[in-house]
């Protein structure tokens, strides 16, 4: 009866009113959706508006399907060398950025030198000193061709990197400094053999060794095309005066950067939302000169319009480092508008050297997936 | 782990352990995007052990098929991102390696016309 005479009535609707836009945003709200306003005190907007429903009073549908995903998603490399890597992520959100780098940082595995077997130390660098600089030591080899060395395993050919360490500063000749390419790798394992406190061993027992190579390393084909090595040959490691000597074995092994930064594969692995720069109202003549000599990095032009009119342009927003240098002063605030877009991510990733930036940031999504997968294992 | 209730099992707290930020942001923005959750958020009880609750409330559907949906859905971006990638770094090494032949020719054809002056 009452449901009846309210059918009856005409629903009256905002959106069917002519000059509201259907199915989008209104433009404030796709602001503060999609930028983050970076005003003089501080940035606002930075939290990024992930629920499905933040909009369906509005009719809209905040859910991002993975169609909707596959289709928005793009990358763009800017720069790519040896060692690293500068490229654009566009479509992603800050949570998903945030993983990749959390994995290239600490959980990329990577081989560096753990065990230093010290046989004889007499320079001024104590033992411990010279153990923890050989651990950070970058050594230029693939850590996917190894395995895991945990407590109950032997070292042996698939787990383990042997080098050795001979200096000697003779008496009478001026003091050596001791680099890390005097560290010279032993494919065939460790040439030291353990002591034994046995006073009743007798002589035919075979000396215990520390590892166990099966087989030589030089067999890989991996390591005959490219011998393993420190990355980088100048590395100081120890400086030596006359009549001092060094002579060790360092076993490197397999890890990741959480146990100990020495096993991080990254110089560091960083990213920054995109800069946009808006000029909220036309700027003229003084006032552009002005503002093109405030910002330290140029991100302002002039350009002419005529009877000696010019006018400020923004030409590199993406250099903009945010020092607000162009907001700072009266009333410029309101001239220009610093933003940054949420989902334009520029990623840099600067590679120690084990692997090329590229494949790192390969094998940082698939231990991504990894976890995912364990995660729904955990929950099956 | 799952904590809910047994009559209703809409909404629960699911206690990972050896997880940490890495993974559950990363699902908890999948979760967020499923229109079938009405709540999700993590937290982390004591930073020093390793282990995150997440909780998962939904509009009538199993947490856990809505969990391990979003563990999908991560999956599938993470491989759909990889993709993205190699594509761009392979597109961006040719186009380079075609400017580094042009640059190429171009610099010596600049050493001809110096040795002719």
């Amino acid at each position: 009866m009452a449901e009846g005479a309210g059918e009856e009535k005409k629903k009256f609707s905002i959106w069917d009113l002519p000059d509201v836009p259907m199915g989008q945003l209104p433009p404030h709200l796709e602001l503060q959706r999609s930028r983050v306003s970076c005003n003089k005190d501080a940035p606002i907007h930075t939290e990024s508006i992930q629920y499905s429903g933040a909009y369906a009073s509005m009719g809209i549908d905040n859910s991002s399907r993975l169609d909707l995903f596959s289709n928005n998603f793009r990358v763009e490399v800017v720069r790519l060398n040896e060692d690293d890597i500068e490229f654009d992520m566009i479509g992603i959100d800050a949570a998903i950025a945030n993983s990749f780098r959390r994995i290239l940082i600490a959980e990329l595995p990577t081989m560096a030198i753990e065990k230093v077997l010290i046989a004889n130390n007499t320079s001024i660098i104590q033992d411990e000193v010279l153990a923890h600089r050989l651990g950070l030591v970058p050594i230029r080899v693939d850590p996917r061709l190894f395995d895991y060395l945990s407590e109950n395993d032997q070292p042996n050919e698939k787990n383990t990197i042997v080098f050795k360490l001979h200096v000697q500063c003779k008496r009478g000749s001026p003091r050596i400094t001791v680099k890390s390419d005097a560290l010279k790798w032993l494919p065939n394992g460790s040439e030291l053999v353990k002591e034994t406190r046995n006073a009743t061993s007798d002589s035919s027992s075979k000396p215990e060794i520390y590892t166990y190579f099966g087989c030589s390393q030089e067999t890989v084909p991996e390591f005959v095309k490219n011998p393993i090595i420190p990355k980088y040959p100048d590395i100081i490691i120890a400086k030596l005066g006359p009549g001092q000597e060094i002579e060790l074995e360092a076993h490197a092994v397999k890890g990741i950067g959480k146990t100990h930064a020495k096993w991080s594969p990254v110089a560091t692995a960083w990213y920054r939302m995109l800069p946009e720069v808006v000029l909220l109202e036309d700027i003229e003549d003084d006032l552009a000169e002005e503002l093109k000599s405030k910002c330290p990095v140029n991100v302002f032009d002039i350009e002419d319009l005529g009877k000696g009119r010019r006018r400020a342009t923004v030409a590199r927003p993406r250099a903009c480092t945010l020092c607000r240098e162009c907001i700072r002063g009266d009333d410029w605030e309101k001239r220009v508008a610093l933003r940054r877009v949420k989902d334009h991510f520029i990623f840099t990733i600067e590679s120690t050297g084990a692997l090329p930036p590229e494949v790192l940031f390969t094998e940082a999504v698939k231990i991504l997936e990894d976890k995912c997968e364990r995660v729904i294992t955990e929950l099956s | 782990m799952e904590h809910g209730s047994f009559t209703d099992n809409s909404a629960a707290t699911f206690s990972l352990t050896d997880k940490d930020h890495t993974i559950a942001n990363a699902v908890r923005f999948t979760l967020n995007q499923d229109p079938r959750v009405t709540f999700c958020g993590y937290s982390i009880p004591h930073p020093s052990e390793a282990q995150v609750n997440i909780r998962v409330q939904t509009t009538g559907d199993p947490a856990r098929e809505v969990l391990k949906d979003a563990c999908q859905n991560l999956m599938l971006m993470c491989r759909h991102v990889r993709c993205t990638f190699d594509k761009a770094v392979e597109h961006f090494k040719a186009s380079n390696a075609v400017k580094a032949l042009k640059i190429d020719s171009q610099d010596s054809s600049g050493d001809d016309s110096e040795e002719s002056e």
